[in-house]
């Protein structure tokens, strides 16, 4: 039997550890950046691939192949916009999903109307909605409230001060909440019930 | 003696919300948003939909991976 070679063995972990790491690898793909998301996990997969030897430890190799794929895609990011323009708020700050849903009362026979709406929501319609948004507010608001990572986590990845994190996330919000209320209103989501 | 109990109104505390329920405010900031809440039931309500927002982004934003992307990945990883 031939002996397996120290560098069989990184291959195979390394293809265990990304195979494990599939689903959460293209769910974060993919609310970032919509149908390329194969692309992404591609490229992640392969400087992981490559800087797997450095990994310290294994147990915490689902984060590091996450910090892998913020990196591409902060990069491709800055390729893009070399300058990144931050929208006014005047227009937005004022938007209150909850306050629209009272006065518009979409739902009429509804006793929960606020629960009722975000249930109308299937997953596909929220990644609809999240797409709709300027990358730089999206990116923000999937790795905080879906991914769960810490604004400094955040601020660190994306090489930004953590007050700008905060005010992206700010706008973030209020952009993904009136976003929902006029993709609710374009599909007829509610009517469609 | 620093002052730490000043009203706030509606659209402060509800700009602070989502800050609020990460506590990423200063503690003095927190203690206005909690003193305009224990007065204000429209903006409790704005709170809870907040609350109700943020797990319904968890539960709801990440997708599933489709069976043939899975296949493709997974062969993808195998050529590594």
């Amino acid at each position: 039997m031939g002996e397996v070679t120290l560098e069989q063995r990184t291959k195979d972990a390394f293809r265990r550890l990304a195979i494990s790491e599939l689903p959460a690898l293209y769910a974060l793909a993919r609310s970032l950046v919509g149908n390329d998301a194969e692309d992404l996990v591609q490229e992640t997969l392969l400087l992981g691939y490559r800087g797997f030897a450095g990994l310290k430890e294994v147990s915490a190799g689902g984060r590091w192949l996450k910090r892998i794929m913020l990196n591409v895609f902060r990069d491709e990011l800055r390729k893009r916009t070399r300058t990144v323009e931050e929208l006014p708020m005047n227009d937005i700050e004022g938007f209150s999903l909850y306050r629209t849903l009272v006065d518009e009362d979409p739902l009429p026979y509804s006793d929960t109307l606020h629960a009722d709406f975000l249930e109308a929501f299937g997953k596909d319609d929220v990644r609809e909605v999240l797409m709709r948004l300027p990358e730089i507010y999206r990116g923000v608001l999937v790795l905080r409230y879906i991914d769960g990572f810490a604004t400094k986590e955040i601020a660190r990845v994306f090489g930004v001060p953590l007050g700008t994190v905060l005010a992206r996330l700010h706008r973030g919000r209020k952009l993904f909440e009136r976003e929902m209320w006029t993709y609710a209103e374009e599909t007829e989501l509610l009517v469609k019930g | 003696m620093t002052e730490t109990h000043d009203a706030i109104p509606c659209s402060e505390a509800v700009r602070q919300l989502w800050d609020y329920l990460d506590h990423a405010i200063a503690p003095e900031d927190q203690e206005k948003v909690d003193k305009h809440l224990s007065f204000c039931r429209k903006c409790c309500g704005e709170l809870e939909f907040a609350k109700e927002l943020r797990e319904f982004l968890a539960s709801k934003g990440a997708g599933e991976i489709p069976s043939d992307v899975k296949d493709r990945l997974e062969r993808f990883v195998g050529d590594l």
